[in-house]
């Protein structure tokens, strides 16, 4: 069993975070890497990008939005729980590199994932300004991380409840206009790091984003994770998760992450008619 | 004794009992039933017990056949499975999956005349019957030597050097990447041909041999083989199996509903999915099913296909029906239980709704021509014959490729051009010290007991090199 050390929950109870017990794991994982994680005997095999390690403690650190059964699942797990499984670290590792001036772009839960990469870009001695953003105040996570990641912050609401009223691609346009951007990285929710990728394609800057798509195995034993990269089948378990994002076809990703759509919310809702009745 | 010899030959090969075709093809339990002791004594009495036995020839693990079936055919069945284990460790999965028709039964001196001796349902007998009773002793085990050997994938092969390996007297840890060990007896071969609570049964004999097993240990990702070393192995064997997906490179591969047969037997298999929603693995419940492919896999994958409820589950494969790579009795079971086989028929693009969910695909019809280089003739497309079909899922089972994952994080492991371990053919040593390698990794995608012979051939040479160097 991998225990869980420390458990925060987040954004109004709909974003929890674990970190948990796995020192193999810390010590090989990079930022961008992630593990797969299965609560229980009957649980379904979930991948996450981690979102933080520390190879001392032997720990990592996830971070995941109740979406569906398993993660309510493994919402029901506390300090001392553990998982069944957790495999990792899996993927390719983030190319870190100094470049100028680079722009990190998180959105919902993806800042989780942003946030290491973000701090592993300054590291390396990057000019990196944050940009993030969630639908309202409550459900924005990371903030004072992201402060900490980056040389400069900025923060949107979808409803204008804090930060910039809009959206991060507001806050993106004006930088790309502004500076000489040579890099940006794009996580979150499908549409936005689509929009993300249109974007800076106008302005021809190189743009990373990071896909999770259903995944069972995450070692290139199953095709499931397929994406269309370039005209081109990629796996994103081993060839990703990062992938250029100009290259990326985000209509079949969005396409291929339906595919349950309806086994989901009737196993869920079956799982909260339960949970309700106990 | 010639009178003997008569009687002997009029017993008709025994039968093996199984679940009725339009049954089995709606659940997920076993096929066959197995032997009573009774119809196990009378088979093996069958067995002319030849001075020669070509059977053992046929076996690529060396069973001493004539001894274990003499040994049923007195009732004393738990001395029989001491004799079958001291040649193999998984009887049970090799009873039940081993092409024994081109193997020890393909060599039977009484299949010349009639029916060969029924050594694959007799070895299953025997093994289900110790699997029952728990009468038979351990298999004996030398002294401890103080090596200690990692196996890199709890596979047949794996299985086989860790067991082999461990009787030898040294300490053996099995690496396995998933949450559960079997490699493809677990993830592969579905539940109604190896129920994968006899695969656990045999894994849990090598624990009691005192065998480590580390599950969820990607290696080549959690560890690399050099840090294995690091940590204090002697020799490192790898059988991590092909695992590597091949798709078809059409048009629509990518829409809901198209599968590799990996995907669609490791949720079905590994996951329990149809055991959805106890188990919270979903899998796609096609109608119109077609799989892709003749081998072994395909079969499986569209017996799977019927048992999760399809309407109809069609095989479509390039070649015909002479060509097919899957066992006879594996075709023989499908087209019992109603599988449909379009031969000479090959896909050439997937067709999907609003929704990106597949709904038709379209094929091309072939002919046979010259034979290439497989000695297999070589199927061309008749020009304008197109026509489509109606499917709603799509399993892709025509083959795997070499899994670069280990390979590519070990710098001085040589591979050949397809990208599986260059390996000696006799031993399976690696171009890199203390590293053996064997089963479907150095030969590509063949089978469960192919790849335990491997394993048989690396322990010996691993043994040997634990006890006198390299």
């Amino acid at each position: 069993m991998f225990k869980i050390v420390r458990r925060e929950e987040m954004a109004e109870g709909t974003v929890v975070l674990n970190e948990i017990d796995a020192p193999l794991i810390a010590k090989k994982a990079k930022p961008g890497q992630f593990v797969i994680l299965k609560a229980n005997e009957t649980g379904e095999r979930i991948p996450l990008t981690m979102a933080d390690t520390d190879p001392e403690k032997g720990t990592v650190t996830i971070i995941y939005q109740i979406v569906g059964k398993s993660t309510a699942i493994f919402k029901t797990l506390q300090v001392g729980d553990g998982y069944q499984d957790v495999i990792g670290p899996l993927g390719k590792p983030t190319h870190l590199e100094k470049l100028g001036t680079v722009v990190c772009v998180g959105g919902g839960t993806g800042v989780a994932v942003l946030h290491p990469i973000t701090r592993g870009l300054k590291e390396v001695g990057n000019e990196v300004i944050g940009i993030i953003g969630a639908r309202n105040k409550e459900l924005l996570i990371l903030e004072d991380h992201m402060k900490d990641a980056s040389h400069e912050l900025n923060v949107c609401t979808d409803d204008g409840s804090y930060g910039h009223h809009g959206f991060v691609t507001d806050i993106l346009k004006k930088t790309l206009e502004e500076k000489d951007v040579k890099l940006v990285v794009g996580i979150g929710p499908v549409p936005m790091m689509c929009f993300v990728a249109k974007m800076t394609k106008e302005y021809n800057v190189k743009t990373m984003v990071s896909l999770n798509p259903i995944m069972i195995d995450g070692t290139g034993m199953c095709g499931g994770c397929r994406v269309s990269v370039g005209g081109e089948t990629k796996f994103a378990c081993v060839d990703g998760p990062e992938f250029d994002g100009h290259e990326v076809d985000f209509d079949v990703l969005m396409n291929r992450l339906q595919s349950y759509t309806n086994e989901e919310q009737e196993c869920y809702d079956e799982y909260c008619t339960m949970q309700t009745a106990k | 004794m010639a009178e003997e010899k008569k009687k002997k030959e009029k017993i008709p090969r025994q039968p093996m009992p199984a679940q009725e075709a339009k049954v089995r093809a709606r659940n997920f339990e076993e096929v066959p039933f197995g032997y009573s002791s009774e119809t196990a004594m009378k088979e093996a009495a069958r067995c002319i017990q030849c001075k020669k036995p070509a059977c053992v020839d046929g076996c690529p693990v060396g069973i001493d056949i004539p001894g274990f079936i003499n040994l049923v055919k007195e009732g004393e069945f738990t001395k029989s499975i001491s004799k079958i284990w001291e040649m193999n460790t998984l009887p049970a999965v090799c009873g039940r999956v081993c092409p024994q028709e081109i193997q020890c039964e393909g060599k039977c001196i009484v299949g010349k005349k009639g029916a060969p001796v029924a050594i694959g349902n007799l070895e299953r007998f025997v093994a289900d019957y110790e699997r029952e009773k728990r009468l038979a002793p351990a298999p004996e085990k030398a002294a401890s030597t103080g090596k200690r050997v990692a196996v890199v994938g709890s596979g047949p092969s794996g299985l086989t050097v860790a067991s082999d390996l461990a009787a030898k007297g040294h300490e053996v840890t099995i690496y396995e990447a998933f949450h559960k060990p079997g490699g493809v007896l677990v993830y592969g071969i579905p539940e109604f041909r190896l129920p994968k609570d006899i695969v656990f049964s045999e894994v849990a004999g090598l624990e009691s041999m005192g065998v480590n097993l580390e599950m969820n240990a990607v290696i080549g990702r959690t560890k690399t083989l050099d840090e294995l070393f690091e940590e204090g192995f002697d020799a490192i064997y790898v059988g991590v199996g092909a695992g590597l997906p091949t798709f078809m490179n059409i048009e629509g591969e990518n829409l809901i509903g198209v599968f590799s047969a990996n995907e669609y037997l490791t949720r079905s298999n590994l996951m329990k999915a149809y055991l959805f929603p106890e188990y919270d693995t979903p899998i796609i419940k096609g109608k119109n099913v077609v799989t892709m492919g003749g081998g072994n896999v395909a079969m499986d994958s569209a017996r799977t296909a019927l048992r999760l409820g399809a309407e109809r589950s069609i095989i479509v494969y390039r070649r015909s029906r002479e060509e097919l790579p899957a066992r006879t009795e594996e075709v023989h079971h499908a087209e019992e239980e109603g599988v449909e086989f379009h031969f000479l028929t090959n896909p050439t693009k997937f067709m999907g709704d609003e929704k990106g969910r597949l709904n038709s695909m379209e094929c091309l019809k072939m002919e046979l021509g010259e034979p290439d280089a497989s000695g297999r003739r070589r199927p061309s497309a008749i020009e304008g014959s197109e026509f489509q079909m109606e499917i709603d899922l799509a399993v892709i089972a025509i083959g795997a490729g070499a899994n670069p994952l280990l390979t590519q994080s070990t710098e001085d492991l040589k591979l050949n051009k397809w990208g599986y371990i260059d390996a000696d053919e006799a031993t399976g040593k690696t171009s890199k010290k203390a590293v053996w390698a064997g089963g479907d990794i150095v030969t590509g995608a063949a089978t469960v007991i192919l790849a335990m012979g491997a394993g048989r051939a690396a322990a010996d040479s691993m043994h040997e090199y634990l006890t006198l160097g390299w």
